[in-house]
């Protein structure tokens, strides 16, 4: 499948209705989602004939990206009960077939190791401090291959050390810098739309 | 929820030190056919907890898996159909997860199993 194609198929996805600003809920835009399954897949095999797991899923798009690429399983865990209706509903409108569980990714009972691939937009901290690490590590302990993984620019020096340090990941390296586009959203947020700089990560455990 | 997922899923509770595999009751479920990919197969085998994985199936009235398998097995079609249907083409739509130490019931809706703890299993 071709990008363009990805993330056209990317931009017909429901996405949240009701935001919850405590779960940093923020849609997985086309652009920056296809970019990241891409690369995860054409640079490092990483996704075709693979089990993939999407770590705070949300609405879906990651997942179902993964498996418009072939994956050969694909299950999207969320803490968010409304998020994995939405995302079941994208699913069945692409007829992929994809595992959905609920549950907290801090409280998640999985044998290690136990998939390839662990693709995710973790909660990138803002409003509880240190979620996006709480991802991370467990994102590491149960991916035997790599973790592709959104973070945010600034925190850069961070999570490299975070990664190499207390996760005892093998390498930990930036892929590329892509611009997350926030619309205004919540009622804190002032202005009509901002984008910040992220960081697109892959972590090998 | 396919059985693959099942048997990668171990119940979390705080001080639960036996917490897989997940007892499967399993009141409604589907089948959706899917391409077999023997290379996918291969690979995984090493990775499945058989017995967890048989178990499971039977649950669901699919008794065609053995109770002891080993890699030898995969050079038969035979036996790589049927581990591709219990692993990939059978989905629990409607029914629970119970864990074994402790019995606690994580029930399953509409295909997607609610393994939110309470409070004071954290």
């Amino acid at each position: 499948m071709k990008l363009k194609q990805l993330e056209g198929l990317l931009g017909s996805l429901q996405q949240f209705s009701n935001p919850k600003v405590e779960l940093e809920q923020y849609p997985t835009g086309p652009h920056i989602a296809s970019r990241l399954l891409y690369m995860a897949e054409n640079t490092f095999g990483g996704i075709s004939g693979k089990v993939v797991a999407d770590f705070g899923c949300g609405c879906g798009t990651l997942g179902i990206a993964s498996a418009l690429l072939g994956a050969e399983h694909v299950i999207g865990i969320d803490v968010d009960s409304q998020s994995l209706e939405i995302a079941s509903k994208n699913a069945a409108d692409l007829e992929l077939d994809i595992d959905f569980i609920w549950c907290d990714i801090k409280n998640l009972g999985w044998r290690d190791q136990s998939v390839n691939t662990v693709v995710m937009n973790p909660p990138f901290g803002t409003r509880k401090k240190g979620s996006d690490m709480e991802f991370l590590s467990i994102a590491l302990k149960v991916a035997s291959g790599a973790v592709y993984s959104l973070h945010k620019t600034t925190t850069r020096d961070h999570i490299k050390r975070t990664a190499l340090r207390d996760c005892s990941a093998k390498s930990a390296e930036v892929l590329c810098e892509l611009r997350f586009d926030v619309p205004q959203l919540y009622k804190f947020h002032k202005k009509k739309e901002v984008d910040i700089a992220v960081d697109l990560w892959r972590f090998v455990p | 929820m396919r059985l693959l997922t099942h048997n990668m899923l171990s119940c979390n509770i705080k001080g639960v030190s036996n917490g897989f595999p997940l007892r499967l009751e399993a009141e409604k479920w589907v089948e959706k056919e899917v391409e077999l990919n023997a290379d996918f197969l291969r690979g995984i085998f090493p990775k499945i907890e058989w017995k967890a994985l048989a178990g499971a199936a039977r649950a669901i009235g699919y008794d065609q898996l053995p109770d002891e398998a080993d890699a030898s097995m995969l050079d038969s079609d035979d036996f790589l159909r049927r581990f591709h249907h219990a692993l990939l083409e059978l989905h629990v739509e409607e029914g629970a997860l119970v864990c074994p130490e402790t019995g606690r019931r994580f029930p399953i809706n509409k295909g997607i199993p609610n393994m939110l703890l309470h409070e004071d299993e954290v």
